[in-house]
């Protein structure tokens, strides 16, 4: 009598217990993805709300203000959102043909035992600390473009009408181009992986076909990869911009911190990320200052999160996980 | 058939064929070699940052920096308290991260196949991925510090776990989804319920890449700077209490390279050099326990 409620009684504890268990799973699990997107949230309000106060007191001419005087508690976001987008485009322009050659090298053109060695210093490349490369362009490369390229490209280009203008004034060696040129190198080894990773996606057989009408490794790169891989290559691209426009550390070291939109590439400026790491510690709680550099937060946020929004969306298809 | 070919296009000349040829060939030859040139480019730039590293903070490296905390310019001060406090945030940060990401990371490839919500968390991680780390600095500020009465140690470990979250949450869905679903139907064949596939079955046959997934959540927040400015804000004395200001190896480099004292910015290289060649070398780690888990 016994044994058979035991026998009718387990089945059901276990399965019981076992659902239990999923149940609870299953709920931590999502709760913990909830809690992901609560965190963006979080966000998203936290910057706004600190920056309110002076979305408030200035209005829209925040945006195109380019006052920032901490004595007349004047401020404005013109001249670090300038700084900002000419710093990732340029970097962008130089770092985009850079990275593509080493993905078609890394995808066709080196020697299979060579692959792996290189993309992963490529990859290692990536990893080095931002602070790093602030020292490193600080002291390796503004020196470098101080005594010997900028003095060169302001005798050369600077002398042409028309372009001439944008490479002219004292070399400083800090300044917009340098700071763009240090953030193109920390970009490069994410394009070149994104890029490399999407060229692997074509189906060799393309490839083979075109190699068998006979074209040459560029021609079928240019004719089959590039048009197959159009969507996600742009996608890559826009990573790295998403990248370039938040670099806070090697800019802050090199870019000359000024708060003035320069009519020349060689010319000191800012970026909001450099302006909020450097004028956020002389900030008192509570200040119209602080709540402007949470404005200017809140600002580069939005950028950030369409330019990224953008990116994953070109490249979900592509790169399924 | 041959005849038709040859006599329509450029190849009815074979002159106009021969240079039509000689130009594809050429063309091939200057996109190869930039190619080469790119690559070799930056492999150079890696070089020459580590070169520099090592040229610059070898010579500073002696017992001292291990022994000795920051001390004022001039007065043989080290690195310890740094060292010290990277290591506990760090440590933090992973080890609050990492079970989140864990569970998101699960979620994405175990339950929420397709559904809205599982489309939705995966884009936001995605985009908090890539973030700029400087704005999770300020929304901590914003979150802890401000409201909680000052800088602390702990808000920094908090800054530094947000970070780590998508890193883990891509490993790990990636490394899930790569798993056979044989395994799984024969677990749940045997009876288990799906938390137990999960737990028992999932997680221990992606063990490799979802450790490779830690180590590298690691080597990023080893290095960070930005958030932990508004944070953990540094400390030039000896602390390890999680609610006081706390000194850290990339904050301190920041400190002491843009100073005008020769020691420290000295120190700033030794420190430099730790930081780099120690993510690094996690980074090394973590391929090679990805490579032996294949």
């Amino acid at each position: 009598m016994q044994q058979v409620a035991l026998a009718s009684a387990s089945p059901k504890a276990i399965s019981r217990g076992s659902n239990f268990g999923d149940l609870i799973f299953a709920g931590l699990t999502r709760s913990a993805g909830i809690l992901v997107l609560i965190l963006l949230g979080a966000i998203i309000v936290e910057l706004f709300i600190g920056g309110l106060p002076a979305f408030q007191k200035f209005g829209f001419p925040f945006l195109t203000s380019t006052e920032w005087d901490p004595v007349q508690e004047e401020f404005g976001a013109a001249v670090s959102i300038f700084g900002t987008v000419t710093t990732a485009v340029l970097a962008l322009l130089l770092s985009v043909p850079i990275a593509f050659g080493i993905a078609f090298y890394l995808t066709e053109l080196a020697p299979q035992w060579l692959r792996r060695p290189v993309g992963t210093a490529i990859e290692l490349l990536a990893a080095v600390p931002s602070i790093i490369y602030g020292m490193w362009g600080f002291f390796v490369i503004v020196p470098l473009m101080a005594q010997y390229v900028q003095p060169a490209i302001i005798d050369s280009i600077g002398e042409l009408p028309v372009i001439g203008g944008l490479f002219q004034g004292p070399a400083f060696g800090t300044g917009i181009f340098t700071a763009a040129l240090i953030l193109a190198v920390m970009i490069i080894p994410f394009i070149a992986a994104t890029m490399r990773d999407v060229f692997l996606t074509v189906p060799p057989v393309f490839k083979e076909s075109a190699y068998g009408l006979g074209c040459t490794t560029w021609e079928v790169m240019r004719a089959i990869v590039i048009p197959y891989t159009r969507v996600s290559v742009v996608g890559g691209i826009m990573l790295g911009l998403g990248r370039a426009l938040g670099e806070t550390m090697a800019v802050t070291f090199v870019i000359g911190n000024t708060n003035r939109i320069a009519t020349t590439l060689f010319g000191p400026g800012n970026t909001i990320a450099s302006i909020v790491a450097l004028e956020f510690p002389e900030s008192q709680a509570g200040s119209l200052k602080l709540a402007s550099l949470l404005a200017l937060g809140f600002i580069l946020f939005v950028i950030s999160f369409i330019v990224l929004a953008i990116s994953r969306i070109l490249l979900r298809p592509r790169l399924k996980g | 058939m041959s005849a038709t070919l040859t006599a329509t296009g450029p190849a009815k000349n074979i002159k106009v064929a021969e240079a039509l040829g000689r130009n594809r060939k050429r063309s091939d030859v200057i996109v190869k070699s930039l190619c080469y040139a790119a690559t070799g480019l930056g492999l150079i730039l890696l070089a020459s940052i580590l070169a520099t590293l090592l040229i610059r903070g070898f010579s500073g490296i002696g017992l001292s920096v291990f022994t000795e905390i920051t001390k004022p310019p001039g007065s043989n001060g080290g690195l310890l308290n740094a060292i010290v406090g990277s290591l506990i945030q760090t440590v933090i940060g992973v080890a609050v991260g990492t079970p989140i990401g864990l569970l998101v990371g699960t979620y994405l490839a175990e339950y929420a196949q397709g559904s809205l919500l599982g489309n939705a968390v995966r884009f936001v991680s995605d985009v908090l991925l890539s973030a700029p780390s400087i704005l999770i600095g300020l929304f901590i500020y914003q979150l802890i510090v401000a409201p909680f009465g000052g800088f602390s140690g702990f808000a920094g470990c908090i800054a530094l776990a947000v970070i780590v979250i998508p890193i883990v949450v891509r490993t790990t869905e990636d490394m899930l989804s790569l798993i056979p679903t044989a395994m799984r139907e024969a677990a749940v064949a045997l009876g288990a319920p799906k938390w137990k596939m999960i737990v028992l079955i999932c997680y221990r046959a992606a063990k490799d890449g979802i450790v490779t997934g830690i180590l590298l959540a690691l080597a990023r927040v080893a290095g960070e700077t930005a958030p932990l400015l508004f944070t953990s804000l540094g400390n030039l004395n000896w602390s390890l209490s999680l609610a006081k200001p706390m000194s850290s190896l990339p904050v301190t480099i920041y400190q002491y390279a843009g100073s005008a004292f020769d020691d420290w910015v000295q120190l700033a290289w030794v420190g430099a050099l730790l930081i780099t060649f120690g993510v690094l070398a996690i980074n090394i780690l973590a391929r090679v326990v990805l490579r032996g888990g294949k």
